[in-house]
This record gives C-alpha cells, structure tokens and sequence, in this order.
C-alpha cells in the first residue's frame, strides 16, 4: 500500500517545530503513518500540527493522532493543533479524550490484594455449598413428604442417559484396566512361578479399588460435566428462575433426581465393569501365563469374598452421589454467560476428581481399619 | 371498578451483598394497573422485579401483594405469572410442555385437559400451530410470547413482565402491546413491566414509577403521559422527550 500522505517537519527558532500532515490516512496507512508520527515527535518541546492538507482521516487514524497527542502532553510537551478542514475537526472532537488522558493504566491489584481476594472467595464457595446442602436437606424432606412434587418421568430418562449410554464406555475401560493389570501382574508373578496368583491380584484391586474408581471417573467425565453444563446453562438463562416462579423447587426439581440416578447407576455400571474387568485379567492369565479358564475361574473365586465386591459397591454409590451433588451445586452457582458455564463445567470435574480420590483414601483406610 | 392496591411497597431497600441499589421505596400498584417501571441503565428496575415476584430477599422493608403478603417463589402453586426477558422457556420441552408443566403440576386436570388449556394459551399468544416446536426452533418475539403463555397457564390475576417487547421489530412490539391491554381489559389482569420502549410505555402504561440512579429512588410517579407533558424534571423529562441529558455525550441504551 502507497502511503497516501505526507508528514513535513519544520523546525523554527524558538525550538518548537511545526508538523504538516497531508493527504488522506486511513487505516491501511495507519501503523506507517503511527511510525512516522512516534519519529517526528520523538525530541522537542513544542509541537505546532497543521492539519490544513489533510484531506481524510479515518476514525482510527485520528485515534492514534488523539492517542500521541495526549502522551506528549502528559510528558510536558505543547501541542497545537490547526488548520484542521470542519469534517477532519468533528473527528477530532468526537474522539477526543474527556479528561485529557487517552491510555490510563489498567487497574492492577496487588499480590496481597489478590490472595485476599483468593481468600474471600473460597469463603463464599464453602458458604454457597453449605447453603446448599442446607437447602437440600430441606427439600429432601419435602419431597419424601410429598414424593409428587418429584419429576419421577425425568428419571428414567437420567437413568437411561447415565447408565445404559455410559455402559460401552464403561465396559471398555474396565476391560483395558482389568487386562493391564493382567500384564503387569503376569511380568512380576511369572518371575517367582506364582503364575496363578493372578486371579487373585486382578480381582482384588479390581473389586475393591480400581472398578469403582475408574467408573467413577468415567460418570464424572459423562454425567457430572453434561450435569454442570445443563443446569449451568439452565441458570443463565433465567430458567431456573422460571422454574421458582411456577412453584417447582430447583433442588426437588432439579437436583434430587440427579442425585438418585446417580447414586443407583454407578453401582450398577461397578458390576459390569467388574465382570469386564475380571474377563481382561482371564485374557492375560490364558494368554500369556498358559492357565485354563476354569483354573482362573475358581482361584478368582477363592479369593474373592462377598465385602470385596460389597464395599466396592458402596463405594460406588457414595462416588455417584457425590459426582451428581458437586456436579449440581456448581451448575446452579454459575454467573455470568457462556464462559461462567465453561468455568463451572471445569470447576465441577476438578473438584469431583479431587473428592473420587479423597473419598476412596478415605473408605480404604476405613476398611482395612475395620479388616473387612 | 374498585381501586385496592394489588402490590404495596413500603420502605424497600434492595441491593447485592453490601452495595445498595435503591433505598426507601414506596408505591402502590392498583388493581387492574398498568404499571411501567422506568429508570436509566443499570438503577435496578429488573432487580426490584425479582424482589416483586420473589426471587430475591429485600434487605429492609416490606413487599405486600394482596391476597398473598410477601411473595415467595418456589412455594405452593404459584399466585402470579412472570414473564422473563428472554422467555426462559426450558430448552428441552415443545412450547406445549413449556405451558402444560405448571398445569400438570398444579392442578388435576386430565392430560387430554391439560393440553386443550395449555393449547389455548398458546393460541392466545398468537403462536397456535408451533405448539410441538422447541424454544430453539423459533424467533426471540415468539419465545418472549410463549413466555407469556407460561406465565398465564394458571390463569393468574397478576402479570409481571421484563422488558416484553425489548429487540422486536415495530410490529410485533404492537402485536404483544396489544396483547396485554387485552389481557388487562379482557381477563381483568394487573400487569407489572419492566420496558424502555417509549411507544410501549405511552400505549401500555396507566401508572408508572421513574427510578434514578443517583438518589436511589422513585424520582417521578404517575401516569406516564402526564408525567411526559407536565413534568418539570429534567431527567424525566430527557428520558421522555428522548433527549441526550449532557451534550455531545453519546448515551448508550440500556439493553440489561
């Protein structure tokens, strides 16, 4: 692009220098011409522009002009503008700075300000999930007082959405995590001839631990995330507004069916998953450890005993209700538009990951405590 | 006809958390008003709408609606019908579902009733035919329209309204001010709005407050023509007479 303008300096005796701008700037020419502007003005005192040759400007040519303008008198230096044709003068005063400065600096807090915000912040979450929870508490009541007021028709639908669409993704990873438990249980018991111990290795860690866990990040990733997204979304656009407006109770509306299908089909998706699982570990013993089937069968069996799989089971159900209650109350704090429904999102399976992982530390402790 | 206040304000205080918004209103709402809420950007008008149906707790003073004291969302069937900015239709339902889930929940009607008087509402709407369509499926003056049939579902005595004809073309802004003279002359309805639509507010309103950012209060009160004629305040009148209060300032439009 040609420049389409002129910039002339003149210096004269008394050290102020004039600044001829002619021709048209528009934006095309504008970081050209913002350059020469920056260069000529760079030393001096006092400036005189005369804009008389100036034939157009664009908005954000003159911008830019308004925008050096007020830095160099910031700094001290004069400025004069003259000359400038009637429509070039109404841009002039259009985008003129009210209070003579153009670029403030932003505000920036503190470090110390900044924690203290920080602080405050996690005060009003713990405030917000203990009024939640106290809100719950109360519908819960009211709702086994008056079980109409629940949405039993959306259940099945939750359920549907949470268990049976969730079972493939399920199965699959119970099934990769059963087989490498499999391999890496084969590497080190092949070493000591321990070959059918396997059974044994795969289906404890798989029962009481991994199953559920791993399930339960599966849910969190599906379920807890479409949860926080929906509600969040749902809040933003007033509709849980409307929904308070025409009598329903978000929480019994909402919330409490939320949390049953979770707390009944996590349990459920454990089971499979622990069949699939176990199938992984068969896979490996017959392949690479030359057990039968029926060998692998029955040592799984033997070493299994009822409160492997009962305590996983609980597990999962306390998993499940914590994914669908987290996943709830961050859905129903969001603010803000579409970005407040992504950080919600976000903040819900960090959170739920974080609990999983606390909760399970947790039940371990607890049950070995009570040798079950 | 009898004039008893439906809504009665005394000393209102809202806000959020510690900043105050407005302080020490007063106002009555007649029965069978039309009562515009007016003010600039950001004095609070849909904020004390929520206060007014409920959704949120003043921070002093006294909200009485006739027949029913403070109001308070989420309790029992609901005694007035809210129509929201953008509609706020629930996303996964058709419009009729929208308008039948406050029938199926409150009343005992059969399922066959259920949809003729949710039908009917949808055709009092103007919207007969799109009732199995989803919010999605159709325009903003159609969902804010289906908004109302919502909010009319229980055959409410009381209608509030946020900014209803806000974003739509010159003639369905008619189309729906029209709606709700009828709604007030036809089925005796009081309605609340929330609007900044000037024609809506000389055509619609009977009584109207002006609310001022500055003082936090009602800086004007009264039937919206005369206050446009006869008043000798100067933001009443700028926002009136739609003039600019400082000179060559461009003064955005409140759109929140």
């Amino acid at each position: 692009m040609t420049a389409a303008y002129s910039i002339e300096t003149k210096a004269h005796d008394d050290g102020s220098q004039t600044l001829t701008i002619a021709g048209s700037v528009t934006l095309q020419q504008a970081s050209g011409f913002f350059r020469d502007l920056l260069e000529r003005t760079a030393h001096g005192s006092a400036f005189t522009i005369d804009l008389a040759g100036a034939t157009t400007f664009d908005g954000g040519s003159i911008a830019l002009l308004i925008s050096r303008i007020s830095e160099l008198e910031q700094t001290g230096t004069k400025i004069s503008v003259v000359g400038a044709r009637p429509d070039v003068a109404r841009l002039l005063s259009l985008y003129e700075c009210a209070d003579g400065l153009c670029d403030r600096p932003p505000n920036r807090p503190g470090t110390l300000q900044q924690i203290g915000a920080a602080t405050c912040q996690i005060i009003a979450t713990l405030r917000d999930v203990l009024a939640f929870v106290g809100a719950l508490t109360i519908s819960t009541w009211r709702a086994i007082r008056d079980p109409k007021s629940v949405p039993w028709r959306s259940l099945t639908r939750l359920l549907e959405l949470a268990g049976a669409d969730g079972a493939p993704i399920v199965v699959l990873i119970n099934f990769l995590i059963g087989f490498i438990l499999g391999l890496q249980a084969a590497l080190q018991l092949e070493k000591f001839g321990a070959n059918i111990y396997i059974a044994d290795l795969v289906g404890k860690s798989l029962t009481r631990e991994l199953g559920p866990l791993m399930t339960a990040i599966v849910v969190a990733g599906r379920s807890g995330a479409a949860y926080a997204a929906e509600l969040g979304t749902m809040k933003v656009s007033e509709e849980v507004d409307a929904l308070r407006t025409l009598g329903f109770d978000p929480m019994r509306y909402l919330v409490i069916p939320r949390v049953i299908a979770l707390t009944t089909m996590v349990p459920l998706l454990v089971i499979l998953g622990n069949l699939v699982g176990l199938l992984g570990g068969l896979l490996v013993g017959v392949i690479e450890l030359d057990l039968t089937v029926v060998g692998y069968t029955l040592q799984t069996q033997n070493s299994l005993n009822l409160w492997d799989i009962g305590g996983g089971l609980i597990k999962a159900s306390v998993f499940g209700c914590a994914i669908a209650l987290i996943s709830c109350q961050r859905g129903l704090a969001t603010r803000g538009g579409a970005a407040g429904v992504g950080a919600s999102t976000t903040s819900a399976v960090v959170t739920i990951l974080f609990v999983l992982v606390s909760l399970d530390a947790l039940f371990t402790v607890l049950f070995t405590r009570w040798e079950i | 006809m009898t004039v008893r206040p439906a809504i009665r304000v005394t000393g209102l205080r809202i806000g959020w958390g510690e900043t105050v918004l407005l302080r020490n209103l007063n106002f009555e709402v007649a029965e069978q008003d039309r009562f515009v809420i007016l003010g600039g950007s950001g004095c609070g008008k849909s904020t004390l709408l929520q206060h007014l149906v409920g959704l949120q707790e003043p921070q002093a003073g006294a909200i009485d609606i006739a027949g029913i004291g403070p109001p308070q969302a989420e309790v029992g069937p609901p005694r007035f019908g809210v129509m929201f900015q953008s509609g706020a239709l629930f996303g996964s339902q058709t419009l009729l579902e929208n308008v039948a889930l406050p029938l199926q929940r409150w009343t005992s009607l059969s399922p066959a009733a259920v949809r003729a008087v949710g039908l009917s509402r949808l055709r009092l709407v103007g919207l007969e035919g799109f009732e199995n369509r989803l919010p999605a499926e159709i325009s903003g003056g159609m969902k804010k329209r289906a908004g109302i049939a919502r909010a009319l579902a229980l055959e409410p005595k009381l209608l509030f309204l946020d900014e209803p004809s806000a974003g739509l073309d010159p003639i369905t802004a008619v189309e729906l001010d029209d709606l709700l003279i009828t709604l007030n002359e036809v089925l005796g309805v009081t309605i609340v709005l929330v609007t900044h639509e000037l024609e809506s507010i000389f055509k619609v309103g009977t009584n109207c407050i002006v609310l001022d950012k500055e003082t936090q209060g009602i800086l004007a009160h009264g039937d919206p023509r005369k206050l446009r004629d006869t008043s000798d305040i100067p933001f009443v009148r700028a926002f009136f007479h739609r003039e600019a209060q400082v000179s060559g300032q461009i003064n955005g439009r409140d759109d929140a």
